[in-house]
C-alpha cells in the first residue's frame, strides 16, 4: 500500500513539474516546433513532398514515430489525400510541401478544399527571410498566391510566433465554417530556436465563429414548419462537416415531421438515401421527384447547403411560391444568391438540437391532411422514375456498372471517392448513402483527378474498409501517378473507371450546346489501363461484356492491392435527368424527353456554364 | 423577376488586426467578388491594441452591400464591420490638396473662392496656390470642378474617413 501510495504521489508530483514545464515551455527550433505542434493536435498522417525549403522539418520526420509521413507523387496529390482524409474522418487533414513549385502544385487542391469547406492544414516552406522578395531559386510569393484560396494564411517572419501560428491554424481550420490553411515558414525560422508551448487555451482574438443560434429563430422556424403544407427539407455538406451527431438529429428531425427530404451533391449520406422519405438528390441532375417538390414546395428548409447555381438553375423561377429557412454557420451564405424568409446563423447540430427540442417540448405535428396529399403528389413524380435506364446487350450503360458496383458493395463497409464529370453524377445517383463521411467528391471546384489521391487518404484513416474511386478515364489521367503512392503504402484502393473515350461531361455539353461538335473532348490515344497499372505494381482488369462485369467487380473487391478497373462503356450515353442552363426546376430533360436538347438551352442559357 | 433593387452607396468602416497582408486580403475581396470600391482609407487608429481602421465607400443594391459587409466579416483579422449609412447619423469627411496654377484674375477668384470654401492656402508662388480643404466628398468635388478654369493643375485626395454621430464607438 505505502508503496503504492508513494508511487502515486509520484506521478502526481511528476505530472505537476510537467504542467508547470509546459507552461514555461520548451526550447527547440522551429522544425522541432512543428512536429510538436502536429503531435499536440493529435495528427497520425501527413501527407508530403519534401524539398530545399523545407529539409529541417524533414530532418525532424526522421527522427521521430508519432506522425507518419506518406511520400506522394505529387502536391496536387498530397492536397486531395488530405481532403478524403478529413472528409472520411472529420478531422483536420495536413500536409507539408516546399516553397515555390511545390506551394503553387498544392493550390488546386487548396482552392477545391475552401469550396468544399474541408478542414486543411497547410504548412509550405519558404526561402528564408532575407531572400523573401529577392526571386531566389524556389521562392514564390505563397501567401499572396494562397490567398484568395485559404481561409487564412500566416507567413513566420518571427520564431516567437511560429507556435501561436500553429495552433491558430489548427483552430481556424477546424473551427466555424471549416476550410484551408497555409502556414509559410522560411528556412531560417525552421533552425532558429525558440520557446514551444502547447496548444492549451488558444483563443483566437477576433475569429470566433457564433454556433448557437437565437431560441426565437428556432422558435420561429418550428412554426412555420408545423404550418407547412408542402414542406421539403434541403440539405447539404454542412451537415457533414458538422458531424455525425448532425446527421442523426437530421433524421430525428425529419422522421418527427414526416417531411420529404432532398440533399446537394455534398451532402449525400447525411440522411440514408434507403429511406422512404428519401427524394435523392436534387439540382442539375437531380431527380425528377427531388427538383419538383423544390419548385412547388411552401416552407423550404435548407440545413447547411448554400443555394448554388447548380441547385438553383434559372434564379428568378427557383422555388417561387415557398417560405425558405436558411440554416448556415456562415453568414455570407445567407441571401448570397436566393433571398431567404428566416435566416439562421448557427453550427447544424446545435440549431437541429433545438429544432428537434422545441419540435418535441410542443407536441408539433405536421399537419398530417395536407402532408397526405404532399406526399401523393411526390409519388407521382416519383413514379416517373427518372433515373431509369435500359442495359440490353453486351455493350455496358455505365449507370448499370454503378448500380452493379453498389449492389456488389453496399453490405460492405465502403467509401466511395470520385472524379469530376459524367461518372460522378452517376455515381450520385445509383450508388447509395446510408452514412455521412462515406462519399469524397469535389463538388464546388469541380477538380477532375480529385478521387485518386482522396482515394489514398481514404484508405489510410481506413484502413481495414474497402475504398472506391468511381472515375473517368480522363479525370483519372490528370493525377494518376498517385497510383504509385498507394502501392507503396500497401493501400488497396479501387480505381473503377467508367470508360467511354470521351470527357463524357463535355461531350454531353458539346451535343447540348454547340452542335455536336466534339472539338477536342475525344480521349485520344488512352493508355492500356490493364498494363498501366501492371507497370505501377497493381492490378489490372478490364471488363467490356455487361455479362461479365459482376465476376469482374468481384475479383476486383476481392484482390488486397490496389486495382485499376477499365470498366469500358457506352461512349453515347448523356446524364439524366438535366435541368438545362437557364432553366428552373420544373424544365427537366429526361432520357426519354421529346424536346430536342438543343432547343432546350436558351441563348441566356448557353453563357452559363 | 422582383423589380430590380436600387443601388446606392454606402461607407463602411471596418476594424482589423494591424497585420501583416489584412489589406491586401479586404482588397483581394472587393477584386476578387467584383465589388465596388469608390474610396479606401486605411490607418492605425489603436497603436497599443495593433488594430486598424479601414473605410471603404462602395456601391450597391441593399443585398450585395449586405454580402459584402459578411464577406468581410468572414476574413479572419476583421473584428467588425459596420455600414456607417445605414447603422445611424455619420459624417463622413476628406481632405484634398488642390493645385491650381493662374496669375491675374484667375488668381484672384481662386484665393476668394478658396476663402468662400473654408480652404486654406498651405503653399504659395508667383504663379500657383496649394489649397488644403476638408469636407464632405461632394464639398470637394463642387470645389475641384470650380478650380478647374482656373488653371487646376492637380488634385491630391486622402479618400473618406467616416465616425457616427452621438456618444457611442462602433
Amino acid at each position: 500500500m505505502t508503496t503504492q501510495a508513494m508511487t502515486k504521489t509520484a506521478t502526481t508530483k511528476t505530472a505537476t513539474t510537467e504542467t508547470a514545464a509546459e507552461a514555461a515551455g520548451r526550447e527547440m527550433t522551429g522544425a522541432e516546433m512543428v512536429l510538436a505542434a502536429l503531435a499536440d493536435h493529435g495528427v497520425e498522417h501527413l501527407f508530403g513532398y519534401p524539398g530545399g525549403a523545407v529539409l529541417p522539418i524533414y530532418d525532424e520526420i526522421f527522427k521521430q514515430d508519432q506522425v507518419k509521413h506518406i511520400l506522394v507523387r505529387h502536391e496536387q496529390g498530397a492536397a486531395h489525400a488530405a481532403e478524403g482524409y478529413a472528409r472520411s474522418t472529420g478531422k483536420v487533414g495536413c500536409l507539408l510541401v516546399t516553397s515555390g513549385p511545390g506551394a503553387t502544385n498544392a493550390v488546386t487542391g487548396l482552392a477545391d478544399a475552401l469550396m468544399d469547406s474541408i478542414p486543411l492544414v497547410c504548412i509550405t516552406g519558404q526561402v528564408a527571410t532575407h531572400l523573401i522578395g529577392n526571386d531566389a531559386f524556389q521562392e514564390c510569393d505563397t501567401v499572396g498566391i494562397t490567398r484568395p484560396c485559404t481561409k487564412h494564411n500566416w507567413l513566420v517572419r518571427d520564431i516567437a510566433d511560429l507556435p501561436r501560428i500553429l495552433h491558430e491554424a489548427f483552430y481556424v481550420a477546424s473551427s466555424g465554417r471549416p476550410g484551408p490553411v497555409v502556414v509559410d515558414i522560411p528556412k531560417d525560422i525552421q533552425f532558429t530556436k525558440g520557446i514551444y508551448r502547447g496548444p492549451q487555451n488558444v483563443e483566437h482574438k477576433t475569429y470566433k465563429p457564433k454556433l448557437k443560434a437565437e431560441d426565437a429563430k428556432i422558435r420561429e422556424a418550428v412554426e412555420l414548419m408545423r404550418g407547412a403544407k408542402k414542406p421539403v427539407f434541403y440539405t447539404g455538406g454542412g451537415v457533414i462537416n458538422s458531424g455525425p451527431e448532425a446527421s442523426r438529429l437530421l433524421r430525428e428531425l425529419v422522421k418527427a415531421t414526416g417531411f420529404p427530404i432532398t440533399s446537394t451533391l455534398m451532402g449525400l449520406g447525411a440522411y440514408p438515401a434507403a429511406d422512404p422519405q428519401w427524394l435523392g438528390m436534387l439540382g442539375m441532375h437531380g431527380t425528377y421527384e427531388a427538383n419538383w417538390a423544390m419548385h412547388d414546395c411552401d416552407v423550404m428548409i435548407c440545413v447547411g447547403a448554400r443555394f448554388d447555381d447548380r441547385i438553383t438553375g434559372r434564379l428568378d423561377a427557383f422555388s417561387p411560391g415557398s417560405k425558405k429557412i436558411h440554416i448556415d454557420i456562415d453568414p455570407s451564405s445567407i441571401n448570397k444568391n436566393v433571398k431567404v424568409d428566416l435566416p439562421i446563423i448557427g453550427d447544424c447540430r446545435s440549431v437541429l438540437e433545438d429544432m428537434v427540442r422545441a419540435w418535441r417540448s410542443n407536441s408539433y405535428e405536421a399537419d398530417k391532411a395536407a402532408l397526405g396529399a404532399w406526399w401523393k403528389q411526390i409519388e407521382t413524380w416519383r413514379s416517373r422514375k427518372s433515373l431509369s435506364f435500359k442495359q440490353t446487350g453486351d455493350i455496358i450503360k455505365p449507370q448499370y456498372a454503378v448500380q452493379r458496383l453498389y449492389e456488389l458493395t453496399k453490405d460492405r463497409d465502403v467509401y466511395i471517392t470520385t472524379e469530376v464529370g459524367q461518372h460522378q453524377m452517376w455515381a450520385a445517383q445509383h450508388f447509395h448513402f446510408q452514412e455521412p463521411n462515406r462519399w469524397m467528391t469535389s463538388g464546388g471546384l469541380g477538380t477532375m483527378g480529385y478521387g485518386l489521391p482522396a482515394s489514398v487518404g481514404v484508405q489510410l484513416a481506413h484502413p481495414g474498409s474497402l475504398v472506391i474511386d468511381i472515375a473517368g478515364e480522363a479525370s483519372v489521367q490528370m493525377t494518376m501517378q498517385e497510383i504509385s503512392t498507394a502501392v507503396q503504402y500497401r493501400l488497396p484502393i479501387k480505381i473503377f473507371i467508367l470508360n467511354n473515350q470521351y470527357m463524357g461531361m463535355v461531350r454531353q455539353w458539346q451535343e447540348l450546346l454547340h452542335g455536336g461538335r466534339y472539338a477536342e473532348s475525344y480521349s485520344e490515344a488512352l493508355p492500356d489501363f490493364v498494363k498501366l497499372a501492371e507497370a505501377y505494381h497493381a492490378v489490372g482488369i478490364r471488363c467490356e461484356k455487361a455479362g461479365e462485369l459482376d465476376d469482374a467487380i468481384r475479383e476486383m473487391i476481392n484482390v488486397n492491392r490496389p486495382v485499376i478497373f477499365d470498366c469500358v462503356v457506352d461512349q453515347a450515353e448523356n446524364c439524366f435527368p438535366m435541368i438545362p442552363s437557364g432553366r428552373a426546376h420544373n424544365e427537366m430533360l429526361l432520357s426519354d424527353s421529346t424536346e430536342s436538347i438543343e432547343d432546350a438551352v436558351t441563348e441566356e442559357g448557353k453563357m452559363m456554364v | 423577376m422582383p423589380p430590380a433593387e436600387p443601388i446606392a452607396s454606402h461607407t463602411l468602416s471596418i476594424l482589423v488586426d494591424n497585420e501583416p497582408g489584412v489589406l491586401a486580403r479586404v482588397i483581394g475581396l472587393f477584386s476578387g467578388r467584383g465589388y465596388n470600391i469608390d474610396s479606401l482609407t486605411v490607418s492605425e487608429t489603436e497603436h497599443e491594441k495593433q488594430v486598424s481602421r479601414i473605410t471603404i465607400v462602395t456601391r450597391g443594391t441593399p443585398m450585395v452591400v449586405e454580402q459584402i459587409k459578411n464577406q468581410l466579416e468572414r476574413l479572419v483579422p476583421v473584428h467588425r464591420v459596420v455600414d456607417m449609412t445605414t447603422k445611424g447619423p455619420s459624417i463622413a469627411r476628406e481632405l484634398a490638396m488642390v493645385k491650381v496654377r493662374g496669375r491675374g484674375d484667375h488668381r484672384v477668384e481662386a484665393l476668394r473662392l478658396a476663402d468662400a470654401f473654408r480652404a486654406r492656402v498651405i503653399d504659395a508662388s508667383i504663379e500657383s496656390f496649394v489649397f488644403e480643404i476638408t469636407g464632405a466628398s461632394d464639398k470637394i468635388d463642387q470645389f475641384v470642378s470650380l478650380m478647374l478654369p482656373l488653371g487646376l493643375v492637380e488634385v491630391s485626395r486622402t479618400g473618406v474617413a467616416a465616425i457616427g454621430r452621438g456618444p457611442e464607438g462602433m
